[in-house]
């Protein structure tokens, strides 16, 4: 499903990163990189609409020809990028919202774990098969 | 019910080992030893919280946030009355803390409050800093067990 899963801190530097396959994983560094300046615009544009929806889940931040990359910012701007390739035209934006759900679900209770400074890369072998399991459901 | 008053004993207990454990000098540190306690539970607390409520359009919303979802996740009851100057300076009262109803009410045990409002201090800080809002939370009985939270946002 998805090729590569970004956890970004709240001062923009990376928590953790994983792509499928390995071997392209700076191309895809450079793919979350990017996309951080439109969560970025996306985020500072919902306070001046009052009547625009509040949501956690910002959907499509850009298309590129082989990719589609989302964004997700929770409350404490820590920032969630998932990235799908363009050909996989079974995942509806209901199927990214549930995997950012999922995401959003690991993240806190590996955060809730006291042996995990918060800031810090994540290690968590558990949040990690989260992601693994987000990835190969093929 | 049972759950709520579990969590009051560890708190007390948390206390009470700490105090015991120090030695006479190393005393004074208990207290931001607590406060430090309740910054990381406050973070990890603030996260859980916040999943599923919408983004906080200003200051002020993520006050009501502490203020309602917060103090009634953690206490069982909302803040009884919020306060603020709008220059940064915002008065949470409580009138019934939950952390001071087991201690005789009146001045007797006043001396004994600081330690038991370190560790919800931090609480309160861990919470708003992992909000993105940094500041200096302080603690104010006059008479037990209603209590004031002045929160002091620092702006850089």
């Amino acid at each position: 499903m998805a090729v590569c899963v970004a956890v970004i801190a709240k001062e923009n530097y990376p928590l953790y990163i994983k792509t499928i396959p390995t071997d392209n994983e700076l191309k895809f560094q450079y793919t979350v990189h990017t996309s951080l300046d439109v969560v970025e615009e996306k985020i500072s544009s919902v306070g001046k609409n009052t009547n625009d929806l509040r949501e956690l889940y910002l959907g499509l931040l850009y298309p590129t020809e082989d990719y589609k990359v989302y964004g997700y910012v929770t409350n404490t701007k820590v920032k969630f990028v998932i990235v799908v390739e363009s050909s996989n035209t079974s995942l509806r934006d209901n199927e990214i919202r549930g995997m950012f759900r999922k995401l959003h679900n690991g993240y806190v209770d590996m955060l809730c774990n006291p042996f995990y400074t918060p800031g810090e890369n994540i290690t968590s072998r558990l949040f990690d098969n989260t992601v693994l399991s987000m990835m190969q459901q093929d | 019910m049972a759950d709520e008053v579990v969590f009051e004993y560890l708190h007390m207990e948390m206390i009470s080992y700490l105090y015991r454990t120090a030695e006479k000098i190393e005393q004074d540190h208990c207290i931001s030893k607590l406060e430090s306690l309740g910054f990381r539970v406050g973070q990890s607390l603030s996260e859980r919280f916040t999943k599923d409520s919408s983004r906080f359009k200003d200051e002020l919303d993520t006050m009501k946030f502490i203020c309602k979802d917060f103090w009634n996740s953690v206490y069982k009851k909302q803040v009884d009355n919020l306060r603020t100057n709008h220059q940064g300076v915002y008065v949470l009262q409580d009138n019934k803390f939950r952390f001071l109803t087991q201690i005789s009410s009146g001045k007797q045990y006043m001396d004994a409050a600081p330690k038991y409002l370190a560790f919800p201090c931090g609480m309160i800080r861990g919470a708003l800093s992992n909000l993105g809002i940094n500041c200096v939370v302080t603690a104010e009985v006059s008479a037990m067990p209603a209590c004031k939270f002045q929160i002091q946002i620092q702006r850089l």
